[in-house]
């Protein structure tokens, strides 16, 4: 109708491997449900990848290939070392960075598909054909400068605290208005095309505008939906080629997406406008620093070694902090160190800790420290009651029981892990300085907790050469 | 109009498809199953050769040249890293 199926119906192979293709996407994602079939879904998803290009390469309109390979090449070239030099603290830059280019494909696949359709196929550019391609456009580019904004926060490049200004919603509502109106104008009159630069410019700067006000601990809901974004993004390319393939594939990401940023969005008790639109950190930081002095205990790494050594259960809770401190390698020294004592160790993971959905989970397992030590929020809960430790490494407001009782502070309502129950807390923390949220933390001066002040890869390792 | 509505339903359902499997990840795999379903993503590629490989205009070739370093870049790091990643989840028992 109005698609490449409009010219000649595509070679049986190309049609054979995109559906094959379709299906390995759908089984690589099943297979990554256990740790045990993941890998099995990595190469799933490689060979559907190999032959969708496959597939698309013997299409009859390719006529010549030499830009092809040279740009496979560079982009092999640059993807390989990326791939395999990369820090896995750095995960989470690498998804921004990573959406970015795809958001980027898209919008420019979009781009210079209307412009070609426009000089030499007019009759390509149908009122439904224009309004996806502007649809697609405008979430690729906006997909594109938002990652890449959310990339330079979190390889702080740029600031990492929400930047805001007065009316900057509305600005940025207004800024999306107008961009609709354009599309809505362009679907109408496909061939105004001196509106199109002026559209792909509003896409492109929503995109940094949208992620200016948004901090670090909400990194976790953008990324996931930014992965949405750029799912959705592929999707509507799909709708503009009319190819199947690109349609299931982009779902597949969007809905992935989709589930992340209801998860992390559940996981602090927040619903998407606020997260986007409610500068989370940014008042309360104001206020932080006029609290009163009040007085912790504290202790030494011989000290915290000798409880951790006569505990029979240790929870060990991580958060941002045990990350940027690359503490990670020692905490599995510490994990070693009290298994072979025979104290039972598990690790408490909540849902939103680090910058990513997950963050936490790879940094242990790189770590080495076994995949079944790792326990969700609700499952661990109910254990800490029984638990002699709680030890907290570099995590603040997910532990704050104020979450629980305090109706008047920003993070009320939100799920926390409940360390507080446990008989002993120790917290390593460089300082009392206040968490994401900006809001104290009733835990540090509860009786029943230790703070050790110290670089969280410091000061473990002075526990686990004192036990020793 | 067939082939849009045809599309529709194609992408209704897959999503309900995406929405039913990926609701059963163990949220221990989260960060690789972005990093997996963002390679997928990187299907656009598939539209990108197709601008590149048919050479209609020297606008769509650059952007189209763009487009398909950018995918395989998704593509060739999205696959290593997710699979980096899961090599190092071992499950606990005796060590080694």
């Amino acid at each position: 109708m109005n698609g490449e199926a409009a010219h000649a119906a595509a070679p049986l192979f190309t049609q054979v491997s995109y559906l094959v293709a379709a299906v390995l996407f759908i089984l690589a994602l099943k297979w990554l449900n256990a740790p045990d079939t993941a890998r099995r879904g990595v190469l799933a998803g490689e060979v559907g990848m190999l032959l969708a290009i496959a597939g698309t390469l013997t299409l009859p309109e390719m006529k010549s290939f030499h830009w092809i390979v040279l740009a496979i090449l560079v982009g092999t070239a640059i993807g390989i070392p990326i791939a395999l030099l990369m820090p896995m603290t750095a995960v989470p830059q690498r998804t921004a960075l990573s959406h970015s280019f795809g958001g980027l494909a898209v919008g420019l696949v979009g781009t210079a598909k209307y412009y070609q359709w426009l000089v030499q196929e007019p009759e390509r550019l149908t009122h439904f054909t224009t309004g996806v391609l502007a649809f697609e456009v405008l979430l690729g580019f906006l997909t594109f400068t938002g990652s890449l904004m959310a990339f330079g926060k979190l390889q702080e490049i740029l600031p990492t605290r929400p930047i805001t200004y007065r009316g900057q919603n509305i600005v940025n509502l207004s800024l999306l208005a107008v961009a609709v109106v354009l599309a809505v104008w362009l679907t109408v009159d496909p061939r105004q095309s001196a509106l199109f630069p002026v559209f792909a410019f509003l896409a492109l700067t929503f995109g940094v505008l949208l992620i200016l006000p948004i901090g670090g601990a909400d990194m976790p809901t953008v990324i996931s939906l930014l992965n949405s974004y750029a799912g959705l993004a592929a999707s509507a390319m799909g709708f503009v080629l009319d190819n199947k393939l690109l349609i299931i594939a982009g779902a597949l990401d969007g809905s992935s997406g989709l589930i992340l940023s209801i998860i992390m969005c559940r996981a602090m008790n927040r619903s998407f406008t606020n997260v986007l639109f409610g500068a989370f950190g940014q008042a309360a930081a104001k206020g932080a620093g006029t609290a009163e002095e009040r007085t912790v205990r504290s202790a030494q790494p011989e000290e915290a070694a000798e409880i951790l050594r006569s505990a029979s259960s240790v929870v060990i809770v991580p958060g941002y902090g045990m990350a940027v401190a690359q503490a990670q390698h020692k905490v599995r020294e510490l994990y070693d160190q009290l298994t072979k004592r025979g104290v039972d160790v598990r690790f408490a993971i909540h849902p939103v800790a680090g910058r990513m959905p997950g963050h936490m989970n790879v940094l242990l397992a790189e770590a080495d420290i076994p995949y079944d030590r790792l326990v969700e929020m609700d499952e661990i809960n109910p254990e800490f009651p029984r638990t002699d430790v709680a030890l907290i490494i570099g995590a603040n407001d997910v532990t704050n029981p104020a979450a629980r009782t305090d109706k008047s502070s920003p993070i009320f309502g939100m799920p926390i892990l409940d360390v507080d129950k446990a008989r002993t807390v120790m917290v390593i923390k460089r300082g009392m300085s206040s968490g994401f949220a900006g809001i104290d933390n009733e835990l540090y001066f509860m009786d029943k907790t230790l703070m050790l002040f110290g670089d969280a890869k410091a000061f473990v390792g002075e526990v686990v050469k004192e036990m020793g | 109009m067939d082939s849009i509505l045809n599309n529709l339903y194609v992408f209704v359902l897959a999503t309900f498809v995406g929405l039913e499997v990926i609701r059963r990840v163990s949220p221990l795999l989260h960060t690789p199953l972005m990093s997996l379903t963002n390679a997928i993503s990187a299907i656009s590629v598939v539209g990108a050769l197709v601008l590149l490989g048919e050479q209609k205009s020297p606008l769509s070739t650059l952007l189209g040249g763009i487009a398909v370093t950018a995918a395989v870049i998704n593509i060739v790091s999205g696959f290593l890293i997710t699979d980096r990643m899961l090599k190092m989840f071992r499950r606990g028992g005796p060590r080694r």
